[in-house]
């Protein structure tokens, strides 16, 4: 007699479900439960005390009714360029850096690796009141330094300037979080087998060329996820235009993000009274940005991007 | 997600403040408020005075950072765990807790009858038939200015605009000193100390404030429009990098001595005493011409009412009754000079400086902020429109009648006065 016949009866896997479940509980409870509460707020409106359902109305407002759409338009601009700035800069140099850090010549690379890091691990608090004391033009190092090299004509009050103060807050960002595509494009660059690099020198490819065409194609995925990451980051970011222009995001303005756009409307400030339902609308309209920017990266560009197993 | 994780916190760190407060044996009383700076005063000088006269009620005052204020009270009324006595914002945030039921009705409160109709404006229902607020001080708008840079130069404290713009040329002329500390980029600046301070003179206090209200004068009128053409005329006069120059920026250049003039609120008063190493006056908003009636900014600034789902009513009743009687006036006006009580009975007050400021009660009259009462309620919000167009004036990037043009714009998009 023969136990292949027989289908074998496998007992229920339990501790799979056991060892998911912690997971799987607190992921629901804090994130998606939040997140459909959320969606749910933005159709209601409070008249008189009352919760009244209105459908889609929070949303004709805040695209029709010119008292939200422009700061929405307003702030949703100044994220993009937020994170085009992030892009441009933040990027490239993590890239660059990532790769000077991976050349063999270079000594004392564990000491500029960290320090080019620390700047992450940093609370935006810090940061933020930091920046604003190096950049003040009552007592900050910057307009002494300028004066140094001869440049102190350079000096503007770039944080209190209307066409400046974005970008000067994105180059803070840039600053802080710039170690993060560098750790990750390191670790890209030092998994490439010491083979291809050694085909390659064989071939000829030497240098600056080796770059461009060996290993800059093999780190690919892994710019393509820092960008991802980059987009996510930009899109929710707050902390440090609440920290350093405050929830006005002024002047006039200029730097108002999403993230701050949200929390005059959820919280209220000052005089105005918060008003959780337009609140819940433009996170609600946060969400869908974030959501569609993943999924263009998802489905167009992930798809594309070649792998190379070795 | 941020928001949430806020919320969260704030709710687990209520739960457990609150916790603890429970399994004391007297009945204690919980006060909330975002007057973190006072929290030495309440603890040496006003609790004991009150628990030495109220044997068996224990007060803690519980303050929080002055911009989360808001936001944490109403997280943690909705939850129920906010504290007994209630720190009252003047008009709208108060009016709209009292609303949704969250503070009791005080107009029978006993003490109620030791404060003007004026003093209770501000924690009152629109028509002014119910108090849920006990007022406690207001602040006063002027200029503070370093007594020693002013002798030295041989300026006396100018009455009239244009000796005020005279002043400014000569301690700009001699360049020891700036002359005007402020900044432009907290925007709040802008709009409090400069807008709300001058303004009153050009906008006959009360009545324009009034008339405004009432929809018969507009921001676009020359009274509300000069202000602003004043204020960008300051620009001149204030320090390099104005722009870029925050609140605690200003207050240091001017308590390290570098700057001359400080345009102020009297709760300056307390701070710059303690910091400041010279002597220091106080003058009035100049008027237009010699002579004309002046007007102050006299602003109703802080009350305490009482949560309505307090479980200790009654002996947060007999607080509030103190807190409306003249002892408590005296102990508080003197312990922060710069907030001035609201009540009837005279007080006296030590401070040369403080008196300075409450001395022009006597011959100016007073008004509160205009973009305060009603106004302020709808979108766009008209007090955050008047910082970003106040600091836009001084920067140059609007014109004053542009900025008046926003906000009646603003205004008019939801504001429909009743006729």
């Amino acid at each position: 007699m023969s136990l292949d016949d027989q289908p074998i009866k496998r007992p229920f896997r339990w501790h799979i479900v056991v060892f998911l479940a912690p997971a799987f509980f607190v992921y629901t409870a804090f994130m998606i439960v939040p997140l459909f509460g959320t969606l749910q707020l933005s159709l209601f409106r409070r008249v008189d005390q009352q919760s009244v359902y209105v459908g889609l109305d929070n949303f004709r407002m805040l695209f029709g009714d010119p008292r939200w759409s422009v700061n929405f338009w307003n702030a949703l601009w100044n994220n993009v360029w937020f994170f085009i700035i992030h892009m441009l800069v933040q990027n490239p140099i993590g890239v660059l850096l990532a790769a000077l850090l991976s050349s063999p010549k270079l000594r004392f690379r564990a000491f500029y690796r960290t320090a080019i890091f620390i700047p992450t691990i940093l609370s935006f608090v810090i940061v933020g009141f930091v920046w604003k004391l190096i950049l003040s033009p009552l007592w900050g190092v910057a307009p002494n330094l300028l004066d140094l090299v001869g440049l102190k004509s350079l000096f503007t009050p770039w944080l209190g300037k209307e066409e400046y103060a974005l970008t000067t807050l994105s180059l803070i960002s840039v600053w802080q979080f710039v170690g993060i595509p560098m750790m990750l494009i390191y670790a890209a660059l030092l998994s490439i087998p010491d083979e291809v690099i050694e085909a390659a020198e064989c071939d000829g490819i030497t240098g600056l060329s080796q770059f461009w065409k060996i290993k800059l194609p093999l780190i690919l995925p892994s710019i393509g996820i820092i960008s991802i990451l980059t987009f996510v980051g930009n899109f929710n970011a707050f902390d440090l235009i609440y920290t350093a222009q405050g929830a006005l995001a002024g002047p006039n303005f200029s730097t108002d993000i999403l993230g701050t756009f949200l929390y005059r409307a959820f919280f209220g400030f000052q005089l105005q009274l918060g008003d959780p339902n337009m609140g819940a609308a433009i996170a609600t309209m946060m969400f869908f940005i974030i959501l569609a920017g993943v999924c263009v990266y998802l489905f167009t560009i992930q798809t594309r991007l070649r792998r190379y197993q070795f | 997600m941020q928001t949430r994780l806020l919320t969260a916190l704030l709710l687990g760190s209520t739960v457990l403040g609150s916790a603890g407060a429970a399994f004391a044996q007297d009945k204690t009383l919980t006060i909330e408020s975002w007057r973190n700076d006072d929290l030495a005063i309440w603890q040496e000088k006003l609790i004991p005075a009150f628990e030495k006269a109220n044997p068996g009620i224990k007060v803690v005052f519980a303050p929080s950072a002055p911009t989360e204020y808001n936001a944490a009270l109403n997280a943690k009324l909705d939850a129920g765990s906010a504290g007994d006595l209630i720190t009252c914002r003047p008009f709208d945030a108060s009016l709209d807790l009292y609303t949704k039921g969250h503070l009791a009705d005080l107009t029978s409160l006993p003490g109620m009858e030791n404060f003007s109709d004026v003093a209770k404006s501000a924690w009152q229902t629109d028509d002014g038939k119910a108090t849920f607020c006990v007022p406690m001080a207001s602040v006063i708008h002027g200029f503070i200015y370093n007594k020693e840079a002013f002798d030295k130069l041989g300026i006396t404290p100018p009455a009239t605009e244009a000796d005020f713009f005279a002043a400014l040329d000569k301690i700009k002329a001699d360049g020891t000193y700036i002359p005007m500390a402020m900044g432009t980029k907290d925007l709040w600046e802008a709009a409090t100390m400069g807008y709300q301070n001058i303004g009153p003179n050009y906008w006959k206090g009360e009545e324009g404030r009034v008339a405004l209200i009432k929809g018969e004068q507009k921001l676009t009128d020359p009274q509300w429009v000069e202000p602003y053409a004043t204020l960008a005329k300051w620009k001149d006069y204030l320090g390099d990098g104005f722009e870029a120059q925050t609140y605690p920026d200003s207050q240091n250049l001017f308590t390290l001595g570098r700057a001359a003039i400080y345009p102020a609120g009297s709760w300056e008063i307390s701070g710059f005493n303690t910091q400041a190493q010279f002597k220091m006056g106080a003058f009035a908003p100049p008027v237009k011409n010699a002579g004309d009636t002046c007007y102050i900014s006299d602003h109703t600034d802080i009350a305490v009412g009482l949560n309505a789902k307090s479980p200790n009513a009654d002996a947060a009743k007999t607080f509030l009754s103190w807190v409306a009687s003249p002892e408590f006036a005296t102990i508080y006006a003197n312990a922060l000079p710069g907030f001035f009580s609201l009540n009837n009975a005279p007080v006296k007050m030590e401070d040369p400086l403080a008196q300075e400021f409450v001395s022009w009660r006597d011959k100016c009259k007073p008004t509160i902020r205009s973009t305060y009462q009603i106004l302020s309620r709808g979108t766009p919000n008209l007090e955050n429109e008047t910082w970003v167009e106040s600091a836009n004036v001084i920067n140059g990037t609007d014109t004053p009648q542009v900025a008046g043009e926003k906000l009646q714009k603003g205004l008019d998009a939801w504001y429909k006065p009743a006729k």
